[in-house]
């Protein structure tokens, strides 16, 4: 699936397969093509070259019923200012073309689903940046769609907020709604996915579980170096053979080894002293790093 | 048999529910500092048959139609007040709410989100515009009958005319807004709203005009609004006002299509 805009390719040639009821993610910086990507199984953006499938449809043609199936909530929140968080709801439903009773009904039990039911009545403007992102994931589930897609469901939000998102959408992966969201939070994909693609410049670089991604492309531990002196990269050399790989970034040096405790202890018999040293198992952001040697979050 | 014409059946039905939809979006956003909006709408129209209509007519007396008939001042501004409330009130909710709602309040992403098509939302919106457009209309007819200005069967033939106004400048007013690329822009629509308003026969006879400058004002879609209206007030209702109805009809579909299709360009990207 290919996505130009002019000259400048956003996506360019990403083949992925999604299977129901799994929660599939799209890990990438910022500009990897990830909303693009989301735009197009949205049925809100036609791919400018390649095929594509959802629910067994081709979204040229049938996009109004693919839409019908799916539940999309975006990244900037969109939600209707002049209606109150309930008539957002219930309004939102009237397009799929449920009915106004079966609409306020199912408004409510989603209000109580995000934990919003008390400020059912209220204008969407006061909520916080969490309730707002809550209640557009509620009204991504009013139509009781097979598939949820959700473009960076957590950027923007405090610690305690994102937890609650990802508590609920844990649970509407237990009820077998088919997830796809997009990230660039290593712990929300780890959280979250089954499966996942790493992508990089609108390409593919690597696609598994997070496990496997881990264990292919990064060692098991990882040690968190930090130095006093202005310049860390003068460490690189002495710190030459410690580990499997060391990895200077401007703010601190990580040093990739299966045994991280031991690595550590090499280092202070090279009496070098690190103002700070954390022994971390290894997570997505090492394999995005080791992926394309940048750091994901810039 | 049936299998093979039910989809097509179901398909429009779902796309005129679907627009109606869009259209209950903005009834459920109808607030109460809204009214106000509308009272303000009315305001203007009724302003000017009083001050120009009532005061100026008063200078000037009687005014000589193209059929020979000799009718007042007033009774001659009126209908083309009425028709420039309809468009005004149309354009309003067409160029300034909708280019808010696309481009600020990113309204029609959210839509666009769910089986609503871009083309649904156009006429949708229209609806709403027409319904707003309705309201003014009934109200200034009904000022119009108590003045003795026309009579009340004329009125209520009036009625589905100056609806058919207001839905010819909302097409034409939502393909404007698929135009518009920022806030400046409605200080030209303003003036060429203003334009219109003056040079469409409204205060005075396209007769009066050079050829060619008359020529211009006929072809203005206002024009052949105040036309129509004015034909039906003054009950001179001829072949003319049949081409006046083409007209709007033509500026309906053709600001239809048009804005439909620019909305699917500019948000499905």
């Amino acid at each position: 699936m290919i996505k130009r805009f002019g000259d400048f390719t956003a996506v360019d040639g990403i083949d992925v397969d999604v299977q129901a009821g799994e929660a599939f993610g799209f890990l990438g910086p910022n500009g990897a093509g990830k909303s693009s990507t989301m735009r197009m199984i949205g049925c809100v953006s036609p791919p400018t070259d390649g095929v594509l499938e959802i629910l067994g449809m081709d979204p040229r043609r049938d996009g109004s019923a693919i839409r019908a199936r799916l539940g999309v909530c975006p990244q900037l929140d969109n939600l209707d200012a002049e209606l109150t968080v309930r008539e957002n709801l219930v309004t939102y439903a009237r397009f799929f073309g449920i009915s106004r009773a079966t609409a306020r009904r199912r408004a409510d039990e989603l209000l109580d689903f995000v934990q919003l039911g008390e400020r059912a009545d209220s204008k969407t403007e006061p909520l916080s940046g969490g309730m707002k992102r809550r209640l557009t994931i509620a009204r991504a589930l009013v139509n009781e769609p097979d598939i949820v897609l959700l473009d960076e469901p957590t950027t923007g939000l405090d610690p305690q907020a994102r937890h609650l998102v990802w508590e609920r959408l844990f649970r509407l992966k237990q009820q077998g709604v088919t997830l796809v969201l997009t990230t660039h939070y290593m712990d929300e994909a780890e959280q979250l996915c089954d499966r996942l693609v790493v992508m990089d410049g609108g390409k593919i670089v690597a696609e598994g579980s997070p496990r496997e991604l881990i264990e292919r492309h990064s060692t098991r531990e990882v040690v968190e170096l930090r130095f006093t002196a202005e310049d860390q990269g003068m460490y690189g050399e002495k710190l030459d053979g410690v580990a499997d790989r060391v990895e200077v970034l401007p703010d601190r040096v990580l040093l990739y080894a299966d045994d991280g405790d031991y690595a550590l202890a090499e280092v202070h018999r090279r009496s070098l002293s690190p103002a700070s040293a954390l022994v971390r198992r290894a997570g997505l952001e090492d394999v995005f790093l080791q992926l394309t040697g940048r750091t994901l979050v810039d | 048999m049936l299998t093979l014409v039910m989809p097509k059946l179901v398909a429009f039905e779902g796309s005129g529910r679907r627009s109606v939809s869009v259209t209950e979006r903005n009834v459920a956003a109808l607030k109460s500092a809204y009214w106000l909006v509308l009272i303000g709408g009315l305001l203007e129209p009724v302003l000017y048959l009083f001050s120009i209509g009532v005061g100026v007519g008063s200078l000037i007396g009687d005014i000589e139609l193209s059929d020979g008939r000799s009718v007042g001042y007033t009774e001659f501004v009126a209908p083309a007040m009425l028709a420039a409330s309809a468009m005004s009130g149309a354009l309003a909710e067409t160029t300034f709410n909708f280019f808010g709602k696309m481009k600020f309040m990113r309204l029609y992403d959210g839509m666009l989100a769910t089986p609503v098509r871009p083309f649904e939302i156009a006429l949708g919106e229209l609806l709403w515009a027409m319904a707003r457009g309705s309201v003014y209309s009934v109200v200034f007819l009904a000022i119009m009958v108590a003045m003795g200005l026309t009579t009340p069967l004329r009125a209520l033939a009036a009625f589905p005319a100056a609806v058919l106004v207001g839905f010819g400048f909302g097409a034409l007013g939502m393909t404007v807004a698929t135009l518009i690329r920022s806030w400046q822009d409605f200080d030209l629509i303003g003036a060429g709203q203003f334009a219109l308003f003056l040079f469409s026969g409204t205060f005075v006879p396209a007769e009066a005009y050079p050829t060619a400058l008359r020529w211009l004002v006929e072809v203005s879609p206002l024009y052949r609004a105040v036309d129509l209206i004015r034909g039906i007030t003054l009950g001179s209702v001829g072949w003319v006002q049949v081409i006046d109805v083409l007209y709007l009809l033509v500026l309906l579909a053709v600001g239809l299509t048009v804005s439909g299709r620019r909305m699917g360009k500019l948000l499905c990207k």
